[in-house]
């Protein structure tokens, strides 16, 4: 138990994917500018994520590995994220149009981000078991939402300041995400064995 | 020409079009890193614009996404054994990066937006002029922080031995700082160059 909660804790705050791994850095800088937008973003791509992991791991184990074909393992997984994303759409609009329109638009962007094949990635690098790579697929999700959530609410004061010209835009959403990331770096004195 | 010279510098997809942001940011710590990355762009997204190009006619229309998808994949794979192979320490300084070229926004975009309209000869030469821009954007950055952070660049030491290293530059939050301020300096250029003209 006290496994998974140090995999929550650290993938959600010490390690997180935007701001230590720099995975989902495309939605990080696009979609950043609206509260409400980075809420849908980091909704779609929780939920996304977990499945991902879970489903990934699970072909990876089960098929995989016992047919010796882990060599495959990338273009498997970015078909499966492809796939999911398509059956999550089709799901979700025909079950909760209140969720489709929330989460709608951002779901066909998920495909590319490459924090969900990230995560895949790291869940076979680091021999998670499949509980793990769930708990860890749904805290990098969570991470990233927080991360997307912080970054939108000082971007829309940002609007209201006099930035230099050359400045406007994305240098200084790089520089601020600069500025985050070290005041995550504070996080990481929570675990004294990391 | 025109097509390979875009990507050098007006459409440079790391400071004009911020494309391929993660490992831009993530293996710049050290000159050699991004140089070695460059390398397996360059690769990739050449034979992938090479590939997608040829088959054009071919693809049918809703499918064409996923199409690219694997074929970039395939090349990316390739790309990743052979540097676990050749390059043992390359290919563990670079980790899940390399696998991760697959869902590079400039690749998959390249692909989409030119490979897979134009003739196999403009293509190719788009994809050089593109992966050789994100390349130099990669080194320049990667060595920029290499100094700042370790002092050297490539391993060599050019700071005098009263250089303070300053960690943060190898840190993540370095890595946004010092594209954000390349990024506002390619701008300045820019802006100086309209003023000229």
């Amino acid at each position: 138990m006290s496994d998974l909660l140090f995999i929550f804790i650290s993938t959600l705050l010490i390690n997180n994917f935007v701001l230590t791994y720099f995975l989902g850095i495309c939605p990080f800088l696009g979609v950043s500018g609206k509260i409400e937008s980075a809420f849908g973003m980091g909704m779609a791509v929780t939920f996304v994520m977990t499945l991902a992991t879970s489903i990934g791991w699970l072909i990876y184990n089960l098929v995989l590995v016992k047919l010796g074909l882990s060599y495959l393992q990338f273009i498997v997984f970015i078909l499966v994220i492809a796939s999911l994303v398509q059956i999550v759409e089709m799901f979700i609009r025909k079950f909760s149009t209140g969720l489709y329109q929330a989460l709608g638009i951002y779901l066909p962007l998920i495909t590319t981000n490459c924090a969900i094949l990230g995560a895949a990635i790291f869940m076979i690098a680091r021999n998670y078991s499949f509980i793990e790579s769930v708990i860890f697929g749904f805290s990098g999700g969570m991470g990233f939402s927080l991360v997307l959530l912080v970054m939108a609410g000082i971007r829309q004061e940002l609007e209201f300041c006099d930035v230099p010209k050359v400045f406007k835009g994305a240098p200084i959403t790089l520089i601020t995400a600069g500025l985050l990331a070290l005041i995550f770096m504070g996080f990481s004195g929570l675990f004294s064995n990391l | 020409m025109n097509n390979f010279l875009k990507g050098l510098w007006r459409e440079h997809p790391v400071f004009r079009q911020l494309l391929g942001m993660c490992p831009t940011l993530a293996v710049t710590t050290a000159a050699k890193n991004g140089l070695f990355m460059g390398l397996a762009v360059i690769f990739v997204l050449t034979f992938s614009s090479f590939i997608v190009s040829l088959i054009k006619h071919v693809v049918p229309n809703q499918v064409r996404i996923a199409v690219y998808t694997v074929i970039i994949a395939t090349f990316v794979t390739i790309v990743d054994i052979s540097f676990k192979a050749f390059v043992p320490d390359m290919g563990r300084a670079l980790g899940p990066y390399v696998p991760l070229i697959i869902v590079n926004c400039i690749i998959l975009g390249r692909c989409e937006a030119f490979a897979s309209k134009n003739s196999m000869k403009s293509s190719i030469i788009d994809a050089l002029g593109m992966s050789l821009g994100f390349s130099w954007g990669l080194f320049i950055l990667a060595s920029i922080r290499e100094l700042l952070g370790e002092g050297s660049i490539l391993g060599y030491r050019l700071m005098p031995g009263s250089w303070n290293n300053l960690i943060v530059m190898i840190l993540p939050a370095g890595a946004f700082i010092v594209l954000g301020l390349l990024v506002a300096g390619m701008n300045k250029i820019e802006q100086v160059k309209e003023k000229q003209t």
